[in-house]
């Protein structure tokens, strides 16, 4: 999987910082118009899985790890349940955002908002690149080599 | 009235795209119609004003889901296989009876945008009133997704998760059937059956493997 057209590579190398941004912008606007963690989380995995098709996936192993990218998985969960605990700590119940800001709750439902989408975005992204890495790279030879040296 | 005549169209397109990818035999056009077919669905969406859904729709159904098909199908062949029986009675007969209860499931719901439908009277209505004065979050599908309903959305991020985890065990060649495993070397194996057959790369193998817990092991020793 890979492509020598020149189309193709350049408008990857210009269309992959545009893509993040414009998902960072669903990820983090959602409070405003819509999009959201799941949506963005998409749009950023949709980046990366651009760039794997076009420039080749040992290109793709080398940007975004797929050990690492398993590992991130979790972090996303871990990010979303921490808010919960967090707001456990503050004095509220689980997933209480209003205890996260005592003087202002609607500022504290903000920001808990924002984290648990946060949380979301980072699950879904790299959910999505490790199905890629493993519908993509399955039966590759390399990648089971990679996988054994690990 | 325009809206309905949008929609009626966009169903029709719908029900052609299908009935196109049932037909057709090679896999690739039907992956591709199927993406299509997610398109179409998210621009009925739009036009239901739920854009959120659509938004998601247009991503994962049109965009990831059509890639990882096509990225799975690299390893499949090009052209699906005849089927050998067709006594299509049986499907027939299934299909008909999961229509007639779903055109008869339609026909006790309120009317579409009703404003009296039990959806629109629960506590739908405490969610509009509070989420932009309340907490001043104006996508009230935002507030309902990550405050309201927070637990739900807990579960749904550790489904995505669970997932991942899933295939991740499934298809990382980590686990190996006997069948995938034979024309290659030989991976890890228990270290009974390696002293039976006393293959000379086994062999070596272990012996890196004892060698470096050694050196694991001087080192715990140290520290």
């Amino acid at each position: 999987m890979m492509s020598d057209n020149a189309v193709f590579r350049v408008c990857t190398k210009v269309l992959f910082a545009p893509i993040i941004v414009y998902g960072l912008y669903v990820q983090f606007h959602g409070d405003f118009g819509p999009g959201g963690g799941f949506q963005a989380g998409v749009i950023i995995a949709a980046a990366f899985i651009l760039y794997g098709l076009v420039f080749g996936m040992d290109a793709l192993r080398r940007l975004s790890p797929p050990h690492i990218v398993a590992m991130i998985t979790a972090l996303g969960v871990l990010i979303y349940a921490g808010v919960g605990v967090a707001s456990m700590m503050l004095g509220g119940s689980f997933l209480d955002y209003n205890a996260l800001d005592a003087a202002d709750p609607a500022h504290g439902q903000h920001i808990g908002i924002i984290l648990v989408e946060f949380g979301v975005g980072v699950t879904v992204t790299s959910v999505m690149l490790t199905l890629f890495f493993a519908f993509a790279g399955f039966g590759d030879p390399k990648a089971t080599q990679e996988e054994g040296r690990q | 009235m325009t809206s309905v005549m949008i929609n009626i169209a966009l169903v029709s397109l719908m029900v052609v795209v299908a009935v196109m990818v049932l037909r057709t035999r090679r896999l690739i056009p039907a992956i591709v119609m199927t993406g299509a077919y997610s398109l179409i669905s998210a621009a009925m969406f739009v036009n239901l004003d739920a854009v959120d859904v659509a938004f998601t729709e247009a991503a994962v159904g049109a965009g990831i889901s059509t890639v990882l098909l096509l990225a799975a199908m690299a390893r499949l062949p090009n052209e699906e296989k005849p089927l050998k029986n067709n006594n299509l009675i049986a499907p027939i007969m299934v299909v008909s009876i999961t229509g007639v209860l779903l055109v008869t499931a339609v026909i006790y719901l309120p009317p579409f945008g009703a404003a009296d439908a039990p959806a629109h009277t629960h506590i739908a209505p405490r969610f509009l009133a509070e989420s932009d004065a309340k907490l001043h979050i104006p996508n009230v599908v935002t507030t309902v997704l990550a405050s309201y309903r927070g637990f739900d959305t807990l579960g749904e991020t550790i489904v995505v998760f669970a997932a991942g985890l899933g295939v991740l065990l499934m298809l990382s060649g980590h686990t190996k059937t006997a069948s995938s495993t034979a024309p290659q070397k030989p991976a890890v194996k228990s270290p009974r059956k390696v002293s039976k057959k006393q293959s000379s790369k086994t062999k070596t193998a272990t012996s890196k493997k004892e060698q470096s817990q050694k050196t694991k092991a001087k080192k715990g020793q140290a520290s």
